[in-house]
């Protein structure tokens, strides 16, 4: 496909994409709307890892460390400035300077990727073990107590800008989650078309040629470790919106999990999949708990068999696949060298 | 003043694994502009060296340095920014990237936005892989997987060349152009190659560096070497007679 010809399809979609985050809660449920303003806040997690993992190369085993440090600086913040505005911002900054000092001691510290998903895990166990243990009114930041296991309720939700007066309304508060999904999606398409993208998948693809062209692997590792965990920390914030309530689940190993199901489902090395897997998921497994039927996460491990088996590159590539094989001018790239350079002298290409 | 500090200049580089001495007490000097061979059997300990050169591997005593500046211990990337390249002997390319985007990568490093389109064509060119551009690397065949990277270090623009078996799995066709493009960058660059082929260690050779069991045995002129019976006993049959 010529590059303006891609441009054009891909500003349409965008515009598509507007439209549809726009007119949905005139079409739904309030009820419905909520859950969707879920599956959007759990979205944005879910392109955290995809990006790290997908584009980076590096699998965190504990990407809700961050997404719960946001969910907790978010509360809190809060709850002290009675306004969202600088609190959405901690719940940003916060998780990317813990995931600044995290990812300089495993990636300066030469750590391999096996330690690196003990230590991401490790990490967030201990997370949850700490804020666990926060019950009584001795842990208290400011006016927010942490309550320990059970939690901190009635967590101010987003208010207009610098206008706590003004608090969002469910439908808001869609466009507010929604919106930033598509902002987040949109910015990380656009770093990865950009030399620094670039350069984050060519570590990824050979850390040591990379290395001796003159990038540091240590580096450019470490910064997108960072921006994964602060798109975590924002996702955080928008979950605490959600539901008004944060509690030390938000770091749990088995969320951990279904981030990474989710992307295999949808398809690692994209950003539109995980996407897609995060709500396909999400989805069944709210359907499953509505009907008590079965267990969520004996359908949750069962669909990640079946992927890994029949589907391994997932839906969005796999799909993007059979499109390519539908429209033959569309040949990707990956099918080599065309055919009046198959007809070119030299003997390469017959392999 | 500057013509007097040698471009490289290892003293007394040793490195070990546990027990094995791949490098013992190596001293070598490359002058700028010069073109060296570095030859030896199996196990001599040649890329071990270039490893040491590289900052890929910390040696264990010894000192090198580059235009005068110490080397040893530094990272990879602060040696390639220093001006050395290097073509590894087992292939290090993006293998999941097109063809332009690795020699890109590679170009980016020195030249600006609008330089960088004209010197990746010239890379591609001089690599023969125009046509094979918008192909991703891990689709080609071995050779030219050799000549993306060669095409990698060429287009980095380094000052100091290391190339570890250019030549292995070429046909004698692209044998020759390997030959041919070194003997041209040799023109404004310090090349060392360590190659097994002797008919092109003939094609480009100066001067001959010999390892043998992680110690340089002899150092001269290519004729000399191959004449050396040392070096025939040390490679026992292999193509050094021909
Ligand atoms: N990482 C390592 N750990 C242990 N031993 C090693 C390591 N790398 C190399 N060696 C050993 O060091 C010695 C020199 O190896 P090296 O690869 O430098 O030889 P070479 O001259 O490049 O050989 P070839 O011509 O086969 O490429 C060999 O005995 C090898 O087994
Ligand atoms: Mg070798």
């Amino acid at each position: 496909m010529p590059r303006h010809y891609r441009l054009a399809a891909q500003t349409v979609a965008v515009l598509m994409a507007i439209v549809a985050i726009a007119l949905v809660p005139g079409v739904i449920e309030l009820f419905a709307l909520m859950q969707l303003t879920l599956f959007a806040a759990m979205a944005v997690l879910a392109l955290s890892l995809a990006f790290i993992w997908g584009f980076g190369g590096i699998l965190s085993f504990g990407q809700t460390a961050f997404f719960g440090l946001g969910g907790y600086a978010y509360a809190v913040a809060a709850i002290n400035f009675q306004d969202s505005t600088p609190a959405i911002l901690l719940a940003i900054v916060i998780p990317a300077l813990f995931a600044a000092i995290l990812g300089y001691f495993i990636f300066f510290g030469r750590i391999s990727d096996v330690y690196l998903g003990v230590i991401t895990l490790t990490v967030t166990l201990i997370l949850f073990n700490s804020v666990n243990s926060t019950s009584g009114d001795a842990y208290k930041i400011g006016t927010a107590l942490l309550g320990g296991f059970n939690g901190m309720p009635s967590v101010p939700t987003f208010n207009m800008p610098f206008d706590p007066s003004t608090v969002l309304s469910p439908e808001q508060s869609w466009w507010t989650t929604a919106g930033v999904l598509l902002a987040v999606f949109l910015m990380l398409r656009l770093l990865l078309a950009l030399p620094a993208g670039r350069i984050i998948v060519a570590v990824r693809e050979n850390e040591v040629r990379a290395s001796l062209l003159g990038y540091d692997p240590r580096l450019v590792k470490c910064l997108t470790f960072i921006l994964g965990g602060a798109i975590a920390g924002l996702a955080g914030a928008l979950y605490v919106n959600w539901g008004a309530f944060v509690s030390p689940t938000i770091f749990s190993l088995s969320l951990s999990a279904e981030i990474i199901i989710w992307i295999t489902v949808g398809g690692l090395g994209t950003l539109l999949g995980p996407i897609i897997g995060c709500v396909v998921i999400e989805y069944i497994v709210a359907y499953i708990g509505s009907q008590q039927l079965l267990n969520a996460n004996l359908v949750l491990g069962a669909v990640l068999v079946i992927f890994v088996l029949l589907l391994p590159k997932g839906l969005v590539p796999t799909a993007r696949d059979l499109v390519m094989r539908l429209i033959p001018d569309s040949k990707p790239k990956t099918n080599g060298p065309s055919v009046q350079s198959a007809a070119a002298p030299h003997a390469a290409g017959a392999e | 003043m500057a013509e007097l500090v040698p471009l490289l200049k290892a003293e007394h580089l040793t490195m070990r694994f546990g027990g094995v001495v791949a490098n013992d007490d190596i001293t070598f000097t490359l002058q700028e502009m010069e073109l060296r061979c570095l030859i030896g059997p199996n196990g001599a300990g040649k890329s071990t060296f270039f490893k040491t050169l590289t900052g890929q591997l910390v040696p264990t005593s010894g000192t090198i340095a580059f235009r005068g500046m110490p080397i040893a211990g530094k990272a990879s990337h602060e040696i390639a920014r220093m001006g050395i390249g290097i073509k590894t002997q087992v292939p290090n390319v993006f293998n999941g990237l097109s063809v332009r985007e690795n020699i890109w990568l590679a170009v980016r490093r020195k030249a600006t936005p609008r330089q960088q389109g004209p010197a990746v064509n010239a890379v591609l060119e001089m690599i023969r892989l125009t046509d094979y551009a918008d192909s991703i690397v891990a689709t080609l065949s071995h050779g030219q997987r050799q000549w993306v990277e060669i095409g990698m270090v060429l287009a980095a623009e380094p000052e100091l060349i290391l190339l570890d078996e250019p030549a292995a799995g070429m046909t004698d066709e692209e044998t020759f152009h390997t030959a041919a493009i070194i003997r041209e960058i040799n023109q404004t660059r310090a090349i060392v190659v360590v190659e097994h082929d002797m008919e092109f260690i003939k094609q480009i050779a100066k001067r001959v560096t010999v390892f043998h069991q992680g110690r340089v045995l002899v150092e001269d002129t290519v004729d000399k070497v191959l004449a050396d019976s040392r070096v025939r006993d040390v490679y026992l049959g292999k193509k050094v007679a021909a």
